[in-house]
């Protein structure tokens, strides 16, 4: 465990350089997105079993899965973190010793947990687990985050109202792992805080049932002597409580600075071209930073790399500061991404100069594509003749999943992704 | 049989008497400071003038510490502690457990109520609060009888249960009716409007009107409707439950007043004689029902509601 006094930065051979690197934790909806996470970068990934974690609507992992997932991510030196943060009813007490003592035998790292149901439960049976409190506690000051030391937790997942200067004092004041949201969707409401869904769909958020009621459309009234005033006029935007995704490329940096121990994105619904883009782009950051933090700079290409699997407008939140209404999202609530996910690749042959690859949205000859992975710079071209698997040449690649090959400028490897504009 | 407590919410020092008149066995109150939505607004004065006049009548008198605090807050919040004891608060409800570590190092025989509005949802979670020194727990609202008293039936501390009012849906720290009123670009509105009462949300698909505020706290969305069990209050009262409470935030003091003098007739009734309860509790449901502003209806909130997820 890093200690809050640990040395940030050390000079060596005269130039300062970052020693207290922080993880950088992506979300895994299924195996094939953890495999995608890890290869682009994550140095931890959180996912979902099929039970106690927050997002009933993703695939979510079987105990099998768990295993080949941490067989994978250890392969890599990353760890696997399990997310089992609902607010338990008193149904869901039955079965719990032997989900966590079957994530323990898997091998998973640690468990990302608010309920104490669970978190005295791991201890008891499965005490291998390290236990990080989840976000959906709002922990929001250090005394809270002290009582959470004191009861034997390893880390703490601040909630994403607490900003720079917040994290800074608690750091100073409790020798904790801090983990912070860094990019993704956001909770407008306190986590753990909000039961819209609840009341408007009978669906409960605090066990994964969130129906996103925060993204809908409402008109703001006002009684006045018992009648009903809007407060919005004919064609105006109508009101909401929908909170622009969060976006922290630019504060990394000052997040590093602090010492924050683990920088999270959210997305675990996300595709695997999502998390392959937002990944690389991080990892990338982080280790220009690390590397030479005197002479670093965003790279505006970063930045732009991150809008191209945006679907919804970002903002940084409470980093800097208390956030105003260009923080809110008023009227619409998401937009088509700038680009999309056309392709896998799955070989190369340097012989040829001809790429396999998996088509996952309809592309033709003539079209131009972006290719980007762990491996290469970014570089785009455009598709000439495109064949099957059989060497037929083919009009367009139609089919989801179908395996096509043409020919690319440049070497590829495989998990390359390869992105067309919309 | 033991009869659970008829907690209230005065509006006011004077309401209290009232209260007491009516019924009540204790009273929530507080400040926005420190407190999230409260009927009214108390001062440290208020609070002492309050612990007075309750105790005249032998009522307690719980105060809110309930908030989501920030670091800006946690060093006067030992202050507030002192202060509660010394004028003899009866306990304190709070959420944040830095609020517990400050009553164990200001006051440690300061009775604690743990109140989070939605996460007390199992007796497991409840009991661990108790260990950790709270002496009772007030349950999430979006639990069903059955699993209300099933929790009853493995607490280790007291239990209290919402039977009546508007209850919480949603808090954020973000200021989202000021923001709104930014982004129509009426600025000059936004600081002397945003705190106004009688806002609404309308939800055009389901018909509902949901009211909201913004305070200290943060933006507060509230029920569409008032829960209200008076009639379906015997279960509980024979399982033990400790505490009844009626949320009367965003009602008039009248109306909380009358709401009371119901409930204490429905528990009494129900304590002394059940089968005369029950023959009687459709007439105490008419008597809320007659008391009910014209847009606020009631409902059974999820006492009887399954919930999915």
């Amino acid at each position: 465990m890093l200690l809050k006094n640990d040395r940030i930065s050390e000079i060596i051979d005269g130039k300062r350089v970052i020693v207290k690197k922080p993880e950088l934790l992506a979300p895994a909806g299924n195996l094939e997105k953890l495999k995608i996470a890890v290869h682009y970068g994550a140095d931890a990934v959180f996912i979902g079993g099929q039970e106690y974690s927050l997002r009933a609507n993703a695939d979510n992992f079987t105990i099998e899965e768990i295993r080949e997932g941490v067989e994978f991510a250890n392969r890599y030196g990353a760890k696997v973190y399990v997310t089992a943060n609902i607010y338990a009813h008193n149904e869901n007490i039955p079965g719990l010793d032997d989900y966590l003592r079957a994530l323990e035998d898997a091998g998973v790292s640690g468990i990302i947990v608010a309920d104490p149901l669970i978190i005295e439960t791991a201890r008891r049976v499965a005490p291998k687990l390290e236990v990080h409190l989840s976000t959906q506690q709002s922990l929001t000051n250090w005394k809270a985050v002290q009582f959470w030391k004191e009861e034997g937790l390893e880390r703490v997942v601040l909630a994403r109202e607490v900003g720079a200067e917040e994290i800074r004092q608690i750091k100073e004041k409790v020798d904790i792992e801090i983990e912070a949201f860094i990019h993704g969707a956001m909770c407008s409401a306190y986590s753990g805080r909000c039961v819209l869904s609840n009341h408007m769909t009978a669906r409960d958020s605090n066990r994964g049932g969130c129906c996103q009621s925060c993204r809908w459309d409402y008109d703001l009234y006002q009684f006045s002597d018992d009648r009903e005033i809007p407060l919005f006029a004919e064609g105006d935007a109508p009101f909401a409580m929908s909170a622009k995704d969060l976006n922290l490329i630019r504060a990394i940096p000052a997040m590093i600075e602090l010492g924050v121990d683990s920088l999270k994105i959210e997305g675990r619904m996300k595709s695997i071209h999502y998390v392959a883009t937002v990944v690389s782009v991080y990892r990338k950051v982080i280790d220009a930073y690390c590397a030479d933090p005197d002479h670093f700079t965003i790279r505006e290409e970063w930045v732009r790399e991150l809008e191209k699997c945006a679907n919804r407008e970002t903002a940084p939140s409470f980093f800097n500061g208390f956030p105003d209404y260009t923080n809110h999202m008023y009227g619409t609530h998401s937009r088509k991404t700038t680009h999309e996910f056309a392709g896998l690749v799955l070989g190369y042959d340097p012989e040829t100069g001809i790429a396999t690859v998996q088509q996952r949205n309809h592309f033709r000859p003539g079209d131009e594509v972006e290719f980007f992975g762990p491996e290469i710079e970014n570089f785009t071209q455009v598709i000439d003749t495109i064949w099957d698997e059989d060497g037929n040449e083919l009009d367009a690649a139609r089919h989801p999943l179908q395996i096509v090959k043409f020919k690319v400028k440049r070497p590829l490897f495989p998990y390359n992704m390869m992105r067309k504009e919309n | 049989m033991k009869k659970p407590e008829l907690l209230v919410t005065p509006t006011s020092v004077s309401h209290i008497d009232e209260l007491a008149a009516a019924g009540a066995d204790a009273v929530i109150i507080g400040e926005q400071r420190y407190g999230l939505r409260l009927a009214g607004e108390f001062s440290r004065n208020d609070v002492a003038a309050a612990v007075k006049a309750a105790h005249r009548h032998g009522m307690n008198v719980y105060v809110a510490m309930n908030a989501i605090f920030h670091n800006d807050k946690v060093d006067e919040l030992g202050d507030y502690v002192a202060f509660l004891a010394d004028v003899g608060a009866d306990a304190i409800v709070f959420g944040d457990p830095a609020v517990l570590l400050t009553v164990r190092e200001t006051a440690p025989h300061m009775k604690l109520h743990w109140s989070t509005e939605t996460t007390a949802t199992n007796w497991y979670a409840c009991n661990y609060w108790g260990r950790k020194g709270a002496k009772r727990a007030v349950l999430a609202r979006e639990l069903n009888m059955d699993a209300i008293l099933e929790i009853k039936a493995h607490a280790e501390v007291e239990i209290e249960v919402q039977v009546h009012g508007a209850t919480c849906m949603y808090q954020s720290k973000r200021s989202l009716i000021g923001s709104y009123f930014e982004y129509q670009g009426k600025v000059m509105e936004v600081e002397r409007k945003k705190y106004e009462k009688g806002m609404f949300l309308y939800d055009k698909e389901r018909g509902n009107k949901y009211p909201i505020f913004e305070d200290e706290n943060g933006t507060h969305i509230m029920s569409p409707n008032d829960l209200c069990i008076i009639d379906e209050l015997g279960d509980m009262v024979e399982a033990g439950i400790d505490s009844f409470k009626i949320d009367g935030i965003l009602h008039e003091p009248r109306y909380i007043t009358e709401v009371t003098k119901l409930y204490r007739r429905a528990i009494d009734l129900c304590a002394a004689d059940r089968k005369r309860y029950e023959r009687e509790k459709d007439e105490l449901l008419a008597a809320v029902e007659a008391l009910q502003p014209p847009h606020r209806r009631i409902d059974t909130g999820f006492f009887f509601k399954e919930t999915i997820y």
